[in-house]
């Protein structure tokens, strides 16, 4: 199968610093995608590229190529929107403050000028449904975001993210914060939605990768050591530092 | 055993010593307190107990009686300072949220160190000065002492208090709010005006009362700009009086009468900086 997402040759600086080394990963569609590595390793810092965030980060640069269907995402293109095409949920929850419920779930679409009422109930209903958050709010749409609780909003931090019906949704540790229920309850959605959206997710817990991931890539000291099949990773690494990795020896 | 008992003894000991530490703590910040609001309360009690019989409803219905005469108010400062503040707010608050927006959201364009420090130096520049600059870019042009010229003074001072609080409010908003909006494929423009400034706009408007309040007491800058006006005047292209500008006149005045509109028109300044800062604050609050 075509890669959706392919990454020749990144890497990342913070000013003179390296923090990533000639990433190549190619992402297939559909497919839920975990790194893992300790902390400090540069699985973020690539997840972050792969929509441009550090385009925000005074003095960080990335070099080397991410394609998109084909299209270099650092090429002649407008950033947003790619963006737009590549969703994002962050470490902890972040709804807008000020927003309902509903306006969180639908403020990709409000914000873009999409005004009637009837198409953004449809897509937030759909959305919610989508991040299993549905039954728990539909009562209280009109209530302020930041009146659920962690995991709900987190769970709205999903489906806000898959409102714009993005083809690739990263994670950057998005059950850190959470109690284990909550963090169950993500980590089923995963395969739920990966018919719909490529999911690309780092974790800290080798567990969740093991559980939720069809491919698994170890990153250590700003490396992709080893990419491979969940399965290949965990029972059979090829890499020594994996293995020590994945077995628990260390990190 | 012995050393539990010992140990014990100078938890005692130690428990004694910390309460009197804390008494006396306890005393010095009262005492520090104390220190702070004294001023407040007096100026307050000197106010009122002087100002308040001194207003009744022609003090807001008239304009001050020729000198030596009985009666009259401050109707024609009273206007004059709502029009000095409503102009320099158009000027003060569009400039200063538009400059701490740039400075916020903006950090790694080129021109920031430039606009960081035109507003610090605009900052420390005395208000007379800035009413020489209204008056040379103005009153000198236009041949005429104005209402529009007293409030381009007044809104070059608030510029820089609305641009510093607007920036450190603004930066209490979370990254990761600003970064959730624009992995929603949002522009940033969009994402800074329809979900930063929203979740800033209790601060943003503290900021502009704390402005607003700070040149409402400026005299200095009206001297030869707005000039002062002792009739009612409503058309902003000519001369206003301020209430600063009439309790500077009329405190050293030699008339009972006059020296007495100083005093309760110091009281109304204070009164109305007092009601603006409570209504914007109310209607703010988050919900």
């Amino acid at each position: 199968m075509n890669p959706i997402l392919r990454a020749r040759q990144v890497n990342i600086y913070y000013g003179d610093k390296r923090a990533v080394r000639d990433i190549d990963l190619d992402i297939a569609p559909n497919t839920v995608n975990a790194l893992i590595g300790p902390s400090g390793c540069g699985k973020t810092t690539f997840l972050r590229a792969l929509n441009r965030m550090h385009d925000l980060t005074p003095g960080a640069r990335v070099e080397g190529t991410i394609t998109l269907d084909g299209e270099d995402i650092y090429g002649d293109v407008d950033p947003v929107s790619i963006r737009r095409r590549i969703g994002m949920v962050f470490q902890k929850p972040n709804p807008f403050p000020t927003m309902t419920v509903l306006d969180n779930v639908v403020a990709g679409l409000k914000l873009a000028g999409i005004r009637d009422r009837g198409t953004l109930l449809e897509v937030a209903e759909r959305s919610l449904r989508q991040a299993a958050l549905w039954d728990e709010v539909k009562d209280r749409l009109n209530t302020p975001a930041t009146g659920l609780s962690g995991g709900q909003q987190q769970r709205l931090c999903i489906a806000r993210a898959l409102s714009v019906e993005p083809e690739i949704l990263l994670m950057d540790e998005p059950t850190s914060a959470l109690d284990p229920q909550s963090t169950a309850r993500i980590e089923d959605l995963m395969s739920d939605l990966k018919k719909d959206v490529t999911i690309i997710i780092v974790t800290h817990n080798m567990h969740q990768a093991a559980r939720v991931s069809d491919t698994t890539s170890f990153f250590l000291i700003g490396d992709l050591v080893e990419h491979g099949p969940t399965d290949q990773i965990f029972t059979n690494p090829r890499d020594e530092r994996t293995e020590s990795y994945v077995t628990g020896r260390f990190g | 055993m012995t050393t539990t008992l010992r140990h014990a003894d100078r938890i005692a000991t130690s428990r004694g010593a910390r309460r009197i530490r804390n008494v006396v703590a306890s005393v010095l910040i009262g005492l520090g307190t104390l220190v702070v609001l004294v001023p407040l309360f007096l100026i307050f009690w000197y106010l009122l107990s002087r100002g308040l019989g001194a207003i009744d409803l022609d003090f807001f219905t008239r304009s001050p009686a020729p000198p030596g005469e009985a009666g009259g108010g401050l109707l024609n400062a009273i206007v004059g300072t709502f029009m000095l503040l409503i102009i320099a707010s158009l000027i003060g608050v569009t400039i200063g949220i538009g400059g701490g927006i740039f400075l916020a959201e903006f950090p790694r364009h080129r021109l920031v160190p430039l606009v960081r420090l035109v507003s610090d130096v605009l900052s420390g520049i005395p208000a007379i000065v800035l009413g020489l600059v209204a008056y040379g870019l103005i009153v000198v042009t236009t041949r005429q002492f104005s209402a529009w010229a007293g409030g381009v003074a007044l809104g070059l001072l608030m510029i820089p208090i609305v641009v510093r609080t607007t920036e450190e409010v603004l930066k209490l908003v979370p990254t990761s709010v600003r970064e959730a909006g624009l992995s929603l494929g949002l522009p940033q423009w969009r994402v800074t005006l329809s979900i930063v400034l929203p979740a800033a706009t209790s601060g943003i408007v503290t900021g502009v009362m704390l402005a607003v309040a700070r040149v409402a007491g400026e005299a200095a800058p009206l001297l030869f700009t707005a000039l002062g006006n002792n009739l009612l005047n409503l058309d902003p292209s000519k001369p206003v009086s301020a209430l600063p500008l009439s309790i500077y006149v009329f405190a050293t005045s030699a008339y009972p009468e006059q020296q007495r509109l100083a005093i309760a028109g110091a009281l109304v300044l204070i009164l109305i900086i007092f009601v603006a800062s409570l209504v914007a604050r109310v209607a703010t609050r988050r919900r």
